[in-house]
């Protein structure tokens, strides 16, 4: 069937099979390859992706059911090419991930907490990642990573001191 | 992992969405999908045709109607964990919505879907229980109710009729001051399928007696449970600790729990017992602490 | 940690690798997208063992874009056997059942489609006649004579069994006061990476060259392809460059890619298998070690252990390839970090009814280390000493290294108990005591788990010869190469995938040190196994130890190189030339130098000015051996292991809920020497990560199976992998004792973490269940199982 997706704010005409999930529509037909499959079943996270802002697992959805709404992936929080936002800066400075499988998705999770809660706690941090498994870490470089970002972020609109 | 092929529709309204349900044996609804497609994704579920209501404007809010909170079918968990007027009036549930799944999860799946998914271990179908929910549905053009003591039949399975689409869960507000409420649950890792878990909702009378409580006991058995044998020995009494930890233990003795990979049967039966007590000690704890509701 | 005289390494730099991973921008295997590429589902005997009676394809075949059907019996034909450790022919292994299936999962036929989604349609439109077989599950019973046998021409289930004794471990037993012995069991569970094992395989018939990209961690892969599907060696390319989503031993994926690679040729168009996550939990062949240890411990008043019998029996899965091997590389550190003067130990290996098993982070040692660190508390505790007091009477000594253990392998250096010394700084240990004695105060069961354990690290698998004597393998290698172009511009290259450890940062940090340049400028690049060195791959624990080497090494000798290019235009004897920064100078006349861009003409475009017969250009390599390394075993079963021994002690505090069982972790420290660290962002990731995976092992993962043998934790909803909750916050105590072999005095830390936490927390579990009367040695550790066992306790004692 034919669909439209809304796409890190391009429109796209796609036509799929109605069980091709998001995940598979954009790694597939967009050539998003940023979203990555680790499981297929909604547990690991893996394939996570910004929709209309909250985070959610492109896996447990087919692409018709995302027809509508605003999908954002890692290449659509990438300011340009070879150019960092400051919450992947802020994951290369911590060493927030090894083998950068489970990477994009947990900056995408980041994203969503942090425009709902630009001052987390570290337990807020632990709970907003408690749904992206990663097998490299332990987590703590990537906590680290999520509540440097939000610092420099909030210290990015103040006015210098004079 | 790639699930089995399916036809989709996207109906503007519940009739239509009905009509669909009728011409095919095969069709099933989706609304959030969070249970269903891991289902089709594993092909244990394989609907022939698929007919999305997650969007029909009205299958999804949540107002205040005559004396309860009634939630559409079709909102999304994640809505309803920050809504206000649950939060005031639904304590319980505002309660237990962070413990389902994980945020991701919440910000697509409804509270309609896991009450017609009927998993024994969903806090939602236990939060139903607990507070006698009614679950308002439509069919054949018609409107039809079941209370949530009749509404699940055993382990993923409801009393809805077939064709029935899911329109609304209606919560009961208590009324009155002092009102609290507990929830617990265990599970190996904090987010996953409880083993069991307890939701408890208490009012106390001015001498800190409890004058109504509802004990309901999840993810122990096929269905969710209310230990009414437990409620009916603790109303009207001040909910001391021993009495409470016998009473919930006579209710559970006869139950015959589920005994998985996880969890054996008698570990359900204990961790029953210890969750019920707790869940009621804190409610008590709540109502004790709470100041005046104005209704 | 101590002060560096170090430019760059020990420095905390930022990983290069991790720029494109943030961006979403890494190459899995899964983003390689081939024109023509068709797609691999795969068909799953249902049974514990069956016959294959017959393979109907017909109804599959019929279906819209479906290109065939492969069955185990047109693949054995075409074929040879996949690789295996030990000595025995009679159990084949195929990528494909042949006849008989042998473990429920098994991949009996694979179906070729346009999409993935067809080739599983077809996949359940293909009918296969089993006939059952009678089947067995348990490694004990496997050992009985009335056991079903797994391969009927081997003629038993036991693969391996072999006992060797060092020392005078009778006359220790008959001497020493006291003897204690305890059952412990790891449980079957594995390192269980995000990313799936995947490979494509395309075959170029105007080159006979199979081109593969893998998601790939295995030494001899290029080798095991060619050898199974009977082509020359340099007809298979193997692509580096492609990333790997997390292995931590277990991406062997060997049948996968022979049958990839078969239909790749037989079909002419690119194939492509990427297991869902069904097909790896049941069928990838990727399941760890499932042990059942026997230990006894022969020791004296003072809580000294002298001698030692273990037996250990692995339960191997239907199948071995390289697994059994998990059995002998403990043998390198039998005795961990203590002086025990004596040891028997007995290793068997038995095929049972399940998955077949893989490499698993440490490769045996994990579950070893949990056998003596409970051994150890258990000896505490019979004597009424402090488990930590008799760590320190028992662990070696500072002064006593190098240090050669009962089983001949030699401990470079270490300090393990400044180690212990740092992490009781921080974290007093009467302090913690006082806060578990609180917790049992209030009515909670509270312990404190101690584990000090050993990482060998470099390689060295002399554990094949010891345990395989055909295999006469001494030689372990690997190798960096150096360029620098006519523009300057220096380009280093590594000869394997690496999959998040940081190895091209690795390289152009050593080679930055080397050449006293910034290691950003220094390009890394992973060129195929047909244009690459010798390489051992990331096993081991080596990369640190084995590529920092080879880079070294290259780097020097290109320093050489730019310093004898130097002098000799210079008209100065070598000895005064002086390398710095990258240029090089005068001792006596510092004015009279040569630059980097000089040196770098003089060598590509002014011969006349090279010194007499010297090799142009600037292009070194160096293919490194594992130090103290080329020998194999003695007679008596004697033989140096892995070169270098890190070190790691865990502190942990635990308490447990006595009503449901739920074990919460409320401190944690570990101490960790791995030497110099190259870089201790990485060091620090590697250590969290081991401890993660040993957390998980130790309290929530099990490939369980039920009494049919069937695999019941068969998706993450059932195999439970931790969370950010269920990862505590760690405080890591670092110590640098350098090793004396290798270069930079790097020790290897891959597996750093999972070694010593598993055993950490069955030491903190049975302390906190040791008021009780409760002793459990069975991981994983889980929930249900505690509850019941306090249960039990209390009804006894009449609570």
């Amino acid at each position: 069937m034919r669909i439209k997706l809304s796409v890190n704010g391009t429109e796209h005409a796609l036509d799929v099979e109605p069980r091709t999930t998001l995940l598979d529509a954009l790694r597939d037909h967009l050539k998003l390859t940023g979203a990555h499959a680790g499981c297929e079943h909604g547990v690991c996270g893996a394939c996570t992706v910004l929709l209309d802002g909250a985070a959610v697992r492109s896996c447990l959805m087919f692409a018709p059911q995302a027809e509508g709404s605003a999908i954002t992936t890692i290449e659509g929080v990438t300011p340009g090419p070879g150019e960092l936002s400051p919450i992947q800066d802020a994951f290369c400075e911590t060493h927030g991930m090894q083998c950068g499988y489970c990477t994009p998705a947990m900056i995408l999770t980041a994203h969503a907490l942090l425009a709902g809660n630009p001052e987390p706690t570290r337990d807020e941090i632990v709970e907003a990642i408690s749904g992206n498994i990663c097998r490299c870490t332990g987590y703590a470089q990537i906590v680290e990573a999520i509540a440097l970002a939000a610092e420099r972020m909030r210290g990015a609109n103040r006015p210098t001191e004079l | 992992m790639k699930a089995a092929p399916f036809s989709y529709s996207r109906p503007a309204d519940v009739d239509e969405a009905c009509a669909l349900l009728a011409a095919d044996d095969g069709a099933r609804l989706i609304a959030g999908g969070q249970s269903l497609v891991p289902m089709m994704a594993m092909r244990l579920a394989r609907p022939t045709h698929l007919v999305d209501i997650a969007r029909i404007p009205s299958l999804s809010y949540v107002r205040e109607d005559k004396g309860a909170v009634a939630i559409g079918a079709c909102t999304r968990q994640g809505l309803v964990e920050r809504d206000a007027l649950v939060a005031k009036c639904v304590p319980l549930l505002a309660r237990a919505i962070p413990c389902i799944g994980h945020a991701a999860t919440r910000a697509r799946g409804t509270v309609g879907g896991s009450l017609a998914h009927a998993d024994p271990a969903a806090e939602l179908a236990l939060i139903a229980i607990t507070l006698d929910a009614t679950m308002t549905y439509r069919a054949g053009g018609a409107d039809g109710e079941l209370a949530a003591r009749d509404f699940f039949a055993g382990l993923m399975v409801t009393k809805l009729p077939v064709g029935a689409c899911l329109t609304a869960v209606r919560f009961p507000v208590w009324q009155g001051e002092r009102i609290g409420v507990g929830f617990h649950e265990v599970n190996a890792r904090r987010s996953d399928f409880a083993f069991v878990s307890a939701a408890v909702q208490v009012a106390l009378d001015g001498d800190g007696k409890a004058k109504r409580i509802a004990i309901g006991v999840g993810a122990a058995t096929e269905t969710p449970l209310r230990l009414e044998s437990a409620e009916k020995e603790l109303t009207g009494g001040a909910l001391d600790e021993k009495k409470v930890t016998e009473a919930v233990r006579a209710a559970l003795a006869d139950i015959e729990p589920l005994a998985d990979l996880h969890a054996s049967a008698e570990y359900r039966r204990r961790a029953a017992v210890a969750l019920a007590a707790r869940a009621i000690a804190d409610a008590k704890a709540h109502a004790l602490g709470s100041k005046a509701r104005a209704h | 940690m101590s002060e560096s005289h170090f430019r760059f390494v020990a420095a905390n730099r930022r990983v290069r690798e991790d720029r494109r991973f943030v961006a979403g921008k890494g190459q899995f295997v899964a983003d390689i997208d081939l024109p023509e590429t068709r797609h691999v589902a795969l068909i799953t005997c249902p049974h514990a063992a069956a016959r294959i009676k017959s393979i109907d394809k017909r109804a599959a075949l019929k279906m819209p874009g479906v290109h065939y059907v492969l069955d185990g019996a047109e693949l054995a034909q075409a074929t040879l056997p996949l690789m295996t450790g030990l000595d025995t022919p009679n159990v084949p292994r195929r990528p494909l059942a042949f006849e008989v299936a042998r473990y429920s999962g098994e991949w009996v036929a694979a179906v070729v489609a346009d999409t993935r989604a067809l080739a599983e349609d077809a996949a359940e439109e293909i009918n296969v006649d089993y006939e059952p077989l009678p089947f067995v599950l348990d490694a004990e019973q496997a050992l009985e004579k009335a056991s079903p046998l797994v391969h009927e021409a081997h003629g038993s289930n036991v693969l391996l069994d072999k006992t060797f004794v060092w020392g005078e471990v009778d006359k220790d037993f008959a001497e020493a006061p006291h003897k204690l012995s305890l059952r412990v069991k790891w449980g079957r569970s594995a390192t269980v990476p995000v990313e799936t094992f995947g490979v494509v395989a395309s075959w170029d018939p105007w080159r006979d060259i199979l081109d593969v990209w893998a998601s790939i961690q295995m030494p001899r892969y290029p080798d095991q392809i060619a050898a199974a599907l009977k082509l020359p060696l340099s007809s298979v390319r193997v692509h580096h460059d492609v990333d790997v989503g997390g292995s931590y031993g277990v991406k062997r994926g060997i049948k996968h890619t022979v049958l990839a690679g078969y239909l790749a040729r037989r079909l002419g168009f690119p194939v492509r298998l990427i297991e869902d996550r069904l097909e790896n939990m049941r069928g990838g062949d990727a399941h760890g070690p499932e042990r059942l240890f026997d230990v006894e411990v022969a020791y004296d008043n003072n809580g000294i252990v002298r001698a030692m019998k273990m037996r250990a029996l692995e339960n191997v899965g239907a199948y071995a390839g390289r697994s059994p091997f998990q059995l002998g590389k403990p043998i390198g550190a039998i005795v961990g970090p203590y002086k025990i003067k004596s040891v028997q130990y007995r290793a068997i290996a038995v095929v049972t009814n399940k998955t077949t098993q893989e490499a698993v982070r440490g490769f045996g040692q994990g579950p070893t280390n949990v056998a003596l660190e409970r051994m150890m508390d258990e000896v505490a505790h019979a004597l009424g000493l402090d488990p930590l007091e008799v760590r320190r009477r028992n662990l070696i000594r500072h002064e006593e290294f190098p240090y050669t253990i009962p089983s001949g392998s030699e401990y470079d250096s270490g300090d393990y108990h400044t180690v212990i010394d740092k992490v009781l700084a921080d974290t007093p240990y009467e302090a913690l005591k006082k806060q578990r004695d609180a917790l049992r105060a209030q009515g909670q069961l509270a312990g404190i788990g101690l584990a000090a354990c050993l990482e060998p690290s470099g390689g060295n698998a002399t554990f094949e010869a010891l345990l395989n004597p055909k295999i006469t393998t001494s030689t372990f290698m690997d190798s960096c190469r150096i360029a620098v172009d006519g523009g300057g511009a220096i380009t280093a290259t590594m000869h394997t995938t690496s999959s998040g450890q940081g190895h091209e940062t690795l390289v152009g940090t050593v080679i930055g040190e080397v050449l006293q340049l910034d290691p950003e400028l220094v390009r890394v690049t992973r060129p195929d196994s047909l244009t690459s060195l010798p390489s051992g791959t990331p096993v081991g624990s080596r990369m640190a130890i084995m590529l920092g080497g080879a880079a070294f090494h290259a780097a020097q000798k290109l320093k050489a190189k730019l310093t004898t290019i130097a002098a000799h235009d210079l008209g100065i004897p070598f000895d005064r030339a002086v390398y710095d920064k990258g240029s090089v100078h005068d001792r006596d006349d510092p004015a009279n130098r040569r630059a980097w861009a000089d040196l770098v003409t003089i060598a590509h475009r002014n011969y006349h000015r090279m010194p007499e017969g010297f090799e142009p250009g600037l292009a070194t390599s160096h293919v490194m051996q594992v130090p103290n390394g080329g020998k194999l075993p003695t007679p008596d079963g004697r033989v140096q292991m892995y070169p270098c021994f890190s070190f790691e002690f865990h502190l942990v505090l635990l308490s447990i809920d006595p009503d449901l069982g739920l074990p919460r972790i409320l401190r944690y420290r570990v101490g960790h020497d791995c030497g110099t660290q190259i870089n201790p962002k990485i060091v620090r990731g590697m250590t969290m990560g081991g401890i993660a995976h040993g957390i998980g092992a130790a309290l929530y993962e099990e490939f369980a199976y039920n009494d049919e043998g069937q695999l019941i934790a068969q998706s993450f909803m059932d195999y439970l992998l931790p969370s950010s909750h269920e990862v505590p916050a760690v405080e890591i105590i670092d110590h640098e004792t350098p090793s004396p072999l290798t270069v930079l005095g790097q020790k290897g830390t891959g597996e750093s973490g999972y070694l010593g936490a598993p055993a950490a927390m069955a030491n903190a579990v049975n302390d906190a269940l040791r008021p009780l009367g409760i002793s459990h040695n069975i991981l994983p550790l889980k929930v249900s199982k505690l509850g019941d066992m306090i249960a039990d306790a209390r009804a006894k004692s009449g609570q």
